[in-house]
């Protein structure tokens, strides 16, 4: 079963980690390097990708048939995602299992549709 | 799809035959215009099979009573399998300690609501979103391993003693006492302690569940109406199980883990060990309850605690700390008959009679509701 985890935080969180000490930061991204590489190499990652800020994405909404491009993300609020990993695993459990051993913030796991 | 609702095998649960109807229907004749409509229509027809289901239980139930049915460890292992599922910490707590109710005790969702002071429909929804969520994110079938059992063992033991205490004094309207479903939650728990036999709570739990059977016999009399504690002949307790539950409760002292069930089972060994209401430790029980709510506060803990407060400062006092729990209790009938008790103490009789229809009108126990006509009647 394929579930999505989105690595979530706040500005405030994004802020901090931004300004941590350069050997800290450094040692923030081996941490979740290796969480990738550890289940990429066991299978369990199917795709995923560490996203830029919210200053730089933009948002399509449509108005009658008509698209209309914002700058921001969709939802405003102090809540950021900050990266997403597919997985492919067994069951609800393994895929909480990979979340708890994230190595920053919190995650949420969502289950994906089968087709 | 279908495959994916077979992992999750209870049957007779309502919300998911409907939508095991809806799959094998939809295909064929098409989405219906408002499926959410059409789910809760095929829900209801569902529920009312669910009702004779639990016509023919009784009966299997009784049928069980009079033979000896052997251990059966697939059996066994498979409620645990289906009682870990329902208490997935993925699931909001009050959800699995419905879902657990519903799916593995096979209580009505009217008894439910009734045993949460909410809403049929507040509870129906609760078990219906559990359920899909269940389905949905493909929480697993099976005992946690790990470091994860602990945790999980905690949202069980919640659920088995609500399933004990509804068991122990349904308010169901058609039985008193559930006897069955008091022991299936014992039976249960003694599974759990298997499992983990140095948990010092899962023992806590056992001795409170034992302390409760073993009085059972003088709770109600021959007419079947119901004998409260200080009106019970206490020669009909079982003072051999009591013994042995006093010292399985030693036992769990001795692990140096105290938890909120030992205390519990503390409280009722206070009871037990007493020869007579009036012989009876109050200011050990009133010790024993603040104890308790330092651990966990809840208004219903704070009511048990008044009527000990009652019996070492006096009705006036324990009725001041009923008052502080008005509006949280307001729907919890026996808030009112405990109100009432403490008015007659006072010599306020139209108070109490008040407070007594206001608990008999929150009833749905046959016994409860007939003790409560007996005082009016007086």
């Amino acid at each position: 079963m394929k579930y999505v985890l989105l690595f979530v935080g706040t500005m405030e969180d994004q802020k901090r980690f931004e300004n941590l000490p350069p050997e800290q930061l450094a040692a923030g991204m081996k941490a979740a390097e290796q969480w990738f590489e550890e289940y990429s190499r066991s299978g369990k990652i199917v795709g995923g990708e560490q996203l830029k800020g919210p200053e730089t994405a933009t948002t399509v909404r449509f108005n009658e048939g008509r698209a209309i491009v914002t700058d921001g993300p969709f939802i405003e609020s102090k809540e950021i995602i900050g990266g997403f990993a597919v997985v492919q695993v067994k069951d609800l459990d393994e895929a909480l299992e990979m979340a708890k051993a994230w190595p920053s913030g919190p995650v949420e796991v969502w289950p994906a549709v089968e087709r | 799809m279908v495959r994916l609702i077979g992992n999750f095998d209870i049957a007779e649960e309502v919300v998911q035959d409907s939508l095991l109807a809806a799959l094998e229907k939809w295909p064929v004749q098409g989405i219906p215009d408002n499926p959410g409509a059409w789910l809760m229509t095929a829900a209801r027809r569902r529920a009312i099979d669910v009702l004779r289901r639990d016509q023919r239980y009784a009966e299997k139930v009784a049928l069980l009573e009079r033979s000896i049915v052997p251990y059966d460890p697939a059996e066994a292992d498979d409620r645990l399998r289906l009682i870990f599922t329902c208490c997935h910490p993925a699931l909001a707590q009050e959800a699995q300690v419905a879902l657990t109710l519903r799916a593995v005790a096979g209580f009505t969702t009217q008894e439910i609501a009734a045993a949460f002071l909410v809403s049929e429909t507040t509870m129906a929804q609760r078990i219906v979103r559990a359920k899909r969520k269940i389905v949905e994110a493909n929480i697993p079938y099976r005992v946690p391993e790990g470091p994860d059992l602990i945790p999980r063992v905690d949202a069980v033991l919640a659920v088995l003693y609500l399933m004990f205490n509804e068991g122990y004094l349904s308010r169901g309207p058609q039985v008193a006492s559930r006897r069955d479903l008091a022991e299936d939650a014992m039976w249960l728990t003694s599974l759990v302690a298997r499992l983990l036999p140095d948990q010092a709570e899962v023992l806590g739990l056992i001795v409170l569940m034992r302390l409760h059977l073993a009085r059972s016999r003088a709770r109600f009399d021959a007419g079947g109406e119901i004998v409260l504690l200080p009106d019970q002949d206490r020669t009909l307790w079982d003072s051999a199980a009591i013994v042995q539950a006093v010292e399985v409760l030693n036992r769990a002292a001795s692990l140096a883990s105290p938890g909120p069930y030992q205390l519990q089972a503390a409280i009722a060994a206070v009871h037990s060990e007493a020869r007579t209401w009036q012989e009876t430790d109050w200011a050990q029980i009133v010790a024993l309850y603040d104890t308790l709510l330092r651990i966990t506060d809840t208004p219903v803990i704070r009511l048990n605690r008044a009527v000990a407060v009652s019996h070492v400062a006096g009705p006036r006092v324990a009725l001041g700390e009923l008052n502080d729990l008005a509006i949280s209790l307001r729907g919890y009938h026996l808030f009112h008959a405990t109100r009432a008790e403490l008015l007659d103490e006072l010599g306020e009789t139209a108070l109490a009679r008040e407070a007594r229809l206001q608990a008999l009108e929150l009833s749905q126990n046959p016994a409860e509701r007939s003790l409560l006509e007996r005082k009016l009647g007086a």
